[in-house]
Formats: structure tokens, sequence, C-alpha cells
């Protein structure tokens, strides 16, 4: 039991992780119906920005992860507009293949301007300390990332929620046609929740670097494949979905990594997506329409 | 009205050109003008048009985009080399299990995820080709992580340009045949081919079955000739090597797909020590191709027997009167 519970709380920080980038893949899939394969880069980049402001720059923990929020939200607009807007009105199948493109090139480009070589993250940006509370061995960075995933979702919903900006892009979301004839204006929407959805995976990214210890340009592939899970788990296009599926697939993780084998570790997480997409594929949470023809 | 030949001309031609091709090529072998390099690359060209040919039977002409093609791949490559290397059976029957094998994993892969749509089934079939990379990774008796090594070159020249010309035959026979009708037809539009009484999942699952066996058989070449195989090298990025392949040269052209796997091939092969560029180069052709000519490089025209009619001046019917 004390092991299953240690398994837990380990298996909760990591799904805040994911969390927080399913919440950008729900995001952007329920105003433009186009899954950002390059989701997961933005994640990296992210790392990187935090892990390079302060390992060069000095600041603190916070400063880097203000710092990595704030330039992935650019970088998330930059890619929307250069690549994915053109592409708006052309097939689903055009978009999800410029989507690969622009997470291959993030993937490499990076790679050959930092050399694929592992970086680890400053040690002493996050100084490790462990609780033992009850026999369960706690550390700071597990309520860090835990804490702030949190206060992160609390802020999005209060975003999403009461503010015009998080109504427009309900809107949007719901009937972009109608949201058009209302006088919101599309592009602007799409934009914000580009740069909503990359400052959240940025947040992950120095999460990541945390939660890990190490970085590299690769990185960004398999967190991002098992959020994209996650946020099919909880019904994509879903909020609520994307953090109920995120926390389910750390747990998840974890108890197979603990109980099982390592080894299978990723390919659980497919198998978690095949199984929901025969049972149940519009998620957790979704309801079911019919095709429209 | 024309007297009809027995034997189209264009046919003959085309004959003769392979042949020319296959013959030039062997002599340049057997008399060693043709060095290593030349030939390493010459390999990977006839089998990266297999798997590209065969991905755009799946992407192209079916319009379901798969990104697990090598994941079929590498269940082909293992198949003949357990058959090949660790029972010491010939070649032949090698090629065979790798069909066979790549062709029962696209029909159980296909059936369930073929029900998908878009982007769904993509991630679903990027997912299945990763699970057969983990479980080929668990597996000891193949070699696990470390993969097998000391496979014998069977792959020689006349087997590779053999198997690329009979990939290619198959398939354009097969999408020029009421089959290959059906699948384009579900690719334009999947419910107005369903009322007009076509079992699309059928179709779907042939497209994606012989596409797969296709990829085992590249992936039995592929293993005969580079002596070893390892599951990391059936990643993903493997998939998506093809894929640029396929989309580069238009989606639905297999002369688009041939020339776009000796196109990329060459690249690949004059960057090889930039890795890293390559792949750039590779994303930006995706996002720029998308962006700009969405058909790719072919759109869905062929260079085919109609061409090679036009250019000897032989006189074609129009498809609808034959």
């Amino acid at each position: 039991m004390l092991e299953f519970l240690q398994q837990l709380i380990n298996g909760l920080s990591l799904g805040a992780i994911y969390a927080l980038i399913a919440l950008g893949y729900t995001m952007v899939y329920g105003i433009i119906m186009l899954i950002n394969f390059a989701h997961g880069d933005i994640m990296m980049v992210g790392a990187y920005v935090g892990f390079f402001s302060i390992a060069v720059l000095g600041s603190n923990i916070f400063a880097a992860l203000i710092f990595a929020m704030l330039s992935c939200a650019v970088l998330g607009v930059l890619i929307e507009k250069i690549a994915y807007k053109p592409l708006r009105n052309s097939s689903r199948i055009a978009a999800l293949i410029t989507a690969i493109g622009v997470s291959l090139f993030l993937e490499y480009f990076t790679l050959f301007l930092l050399t694929p070589q592992q970086r680890v993250f400053p040690e002493a940006a996050f100084p490790l300390h462990k609780y033992q509370i009850g026999g369960l061995l706690i550390s700071n960075k597990d309520i860090f990332i835990f804490a702030l995933a949190v206060i992160l979702m609390i802020a999005l919903q209060y975003i999403i929620k009461r503010t015009r900006t998080g109504k427009a892009m309900r809107a949007v979301s719901l009937d972009r046609e109608a949201a058009i004839l209302m006088g919101i204006s599309v592009d602007r929407t799409i934009s914000i929740t580009f740069a909503i959805g990359s400052s959240l995976a940025a947040a992950a990214g120095v999460m990541i670097g945390i939660y890990y210890n190490t970085i590299n340009p690769l990185m960004g592939i398999i967190p991002g494949l098992k959020a994209f899970v996650a946020a099919v788990l909880g019904g994509i296009g879903i909020i609520p979905g994307a953090m109920v599926g995120g926390f389910l697939m750390g747990i998840l993780e974890t108890m197979v990594s603990g109980y099982g084998s390592t080894l299978y570790r990723d390919a659980v997480a497919f198998g978690v997506l095949i199984l929901i997409l025969l049972v149940k594929p519009t998620g957790l949470f979704g309801k079911d329409t019919g095709e429209k023809v | 009205m024309e007297k009809k030949r027995f034997v189209p001309r264009s046919f003959l031609i085309e004959v003769l050109v392979l042949a020319g091709i296959f013959t030039l090529v062997q002599y340049l072998i057997v008399s060693g003008l043709l060095n290593e390099y030349y030939q390493i690359n010459l390999s990977s060209m006839c089998i990266n048009i297999i798997l590209a040919v065969s991905l755009n039977l799946i992407n192209g002409f079916t319009g379901q985009l798969s990104l697990g093609h090598a994941g079929f791949m590498a269940v082909g490559a293992y198949a003949a080399v357990v058959v090949t290397t660790i029972y010491s059976q010939p070649f032949i029957l090698g090629l065979l299990a790798a069909c066979l094998a790549a062709g029962l994993a696209g029909l159980i892969i296909g059936v369930p995820t073929l029900r998908l749509k878009g982007d769904y089934l993509a991630i679903a079939t990027l997912g299945f080709g990763e699970i057969i990379r983990v479980i080929l990774q668990n597996i000891d008796f193949i070699g696990g992580p470390a993969g097998i090594l000391g496979i014998p070159r069977y792959s020689t020249w006349p087997w590779l340009f053999g198997l690329t010309v009979f990939t290619i035959v198959i398939i354009v026979n097969l999408i020029n045949s009421s089959y290959g009708r059906a699948i384009i037809s579900v690719r334009e539009d999947e419910v107005a081919s369903e009322l007009m009484g076509i079992n699309t999942t059928n179709y779907k699952v042939l497209a994606f079955v012989i596409g797969a066996l296709f990829a085992g058989l590249a992936g039995a070449l592929y293993a005969h000739y580079f002596y070893i195989i390892k599951p990391s090298t059936f990643n993903f990025l493997k998939s998506f090597d093809i894929l640029v392949m396929v989309v580069l040269g238009g989606l639905g052209s297999t002369t688009g797909a041939v020339i776009a796997a000796i196109f990329v091939t060459m690249l690949t092969a004059a960057l090889q020590t930039f890795p890293a560029i390559r792949m750039v180069l590779y994303a930006v052709t995706l996002v720029v191709v998308m962006v700009y000519r969405p058909q790719g490089l072919m759109g869905n025209k062929e260079w085919g027997r109609r061409t090679w009619g036009r250019i000897w001046g032989e006189k074609n019917e129009p498809l609808a009167n034959k």
C-alpha cells in the first residue's frame, strides 16, 4: 500500500507535466482542428530557454520560467502565422504533414545549433530536498511541479471562463463563421490560443528539466506524444478532459514502470491511445456527435 | 482506326529500357567500375522506391495517412532474417516470410485502426509502429535492443532491381484495376463511395495490407544488404523519411514517389556527414511543399505508357473507350 501511494505521488508530478502539455494540444485542436505535432518541440524549446536563462544569465527558477513562457508564446504565434495560417482552408492531411514538418524543423534546427549533447539542468537553481512523511518520500521538486501546474491550470480556467478573450476562444471553437459574424477577430483569437498553449508547454518544459535533470533536442517527442494521448483520453478539445487525462497518463506510466517493466513504458501509452480510440473515440469527457455529410 | 497490336509498342519500349538499365548497372558492378559507395546508394534507392511506392498506395491513393510504415518494414526485416539467418533457409523463403508477416501485421493493425479517420489514424498508426519496435526490443530470441548481426548479403542487384520493378508493376496495375478505382473513390469522398455500394472498410484494409506487405519486402531487402538490423533503425523518423518522399513526389502519383525516392536518397547520400542539416532540409521541404504546392511535384499525374506513347507517336484511345 505504501509503495502504491509512493508511486501515486511520483505519478502526480509527471502527470501534472503531461496535463500542461495536453492542454496546449487540446486548445489548438479545439480551435482549428489540427493536431499540433510541434507542440512537444515547443516544450523542448521552453526547456532550453529555461536552461540558458539559469545557466548563462544566472536568473532564478521563476524568472527562467517566465522568460521561457514568454519566448515560447512568441514562437507559437510565429509558427501559426508562418506554417499553419496559409493552410487553414486546405485538407487536414496537408495541415498535419505541415505540423510534422514544423516538428522536425524545431528538433533538428536545435540539434544543429546546440549539438545533440545532453545538458544537465543546473542543480543550483533548484536544490533538492526530500521530506519523509509517514514513510513516504516527497521531494520539493514534486511539490513545486504539482503546485505550479495547478496554479497555471486555475489561471487558464479563469482566462477561458471569465475573460472576454476566453469567451472569444470558446466562440471560435464552437462555430467559427458565427464568431466572425459576431465581430470576433478569428486570427487574433487563434494567435492568442497558440500563445497560451505554447507558454503552458514552455512551463512544462522547464518542469521536465527539473524533473529529469537532463535536456536534449529530441526530448520533446515522447512526452509530446504521451500528452497527445492524454488529450485524446480526456476527449480532445475539452479542457478539463486534458487535465484529467494528463494526470491519468502520468500515474499509469509510473505504475507500469514501478510494477512492470520500464521497457514497456512507452508502449503502454500507445496501447491506451488505441484502446480509447476503439472503445470511446470521443474520450472520457466527450459527447458523441453524429457524422455530418 | 489503327490496327490493334498484340503487344503495344510502348510496352516493348518499357521492357527494353528496363532491361537496358539492368544490364548496364549489372555490367558496371561486375566490371568493378561502380565502387561500393555508389552500389550502396543504388541499393538504398531501390529499397526507398519500394517503400515510397507502397506508402503512396496507403497515403496517396487511399488517402489514409499512415505514419507506421517503418514498423511494417521492421516486421518484414525480422521475419526474413529469422528465416534466412537463424533457420538458414534460402533467401526466397525469407522474402516470402517477410511479405506474409508484414501483410499479417498490416491486417491485424489495419482492421481496428482504419475505422479511425485522419488525424486519429495518423497517431494510431504512429503508435502501432512504435509498439512494434518496443516489442521487437523485448524479444531476446531476435537479439533484443542489440538486434541481429552477421546477416548474409543476399540482396544483390538482380534481386533489388527485379523486386523494385515487380512492386511498381503490381501497384500500378492495382491502381488501374476496378479495385484501384474503388480505392481512389474512398480518397475522393468516403461517404459518396459508400453510397455507391463500395465497402470502404474492405478497400482501405486491402490497400493497407498490400502497402504493409511491400514495406515488409523492402525491410527484408534492407536487412540482407546492410548485414545488421536493430529495432532502433525502424523508429518513427524512418516512417517520416518515407513520408517525405511520398509528399514530395505527390500524394497519389507512383511516378512522383519513384522520382522523389531517388532524389531523397541522393540528397541523403550528399548530406551524409551533416545529418542535422538533412533533417532541417526535410522539414523545410515538407512545410514549403504543403504551403505552396500541396499536391507535390507530380500532383497525381503519371508518366506511363500514355506518355511514352505520345512521345513515340502511338495513338491512345481515351481510357473511357477501353
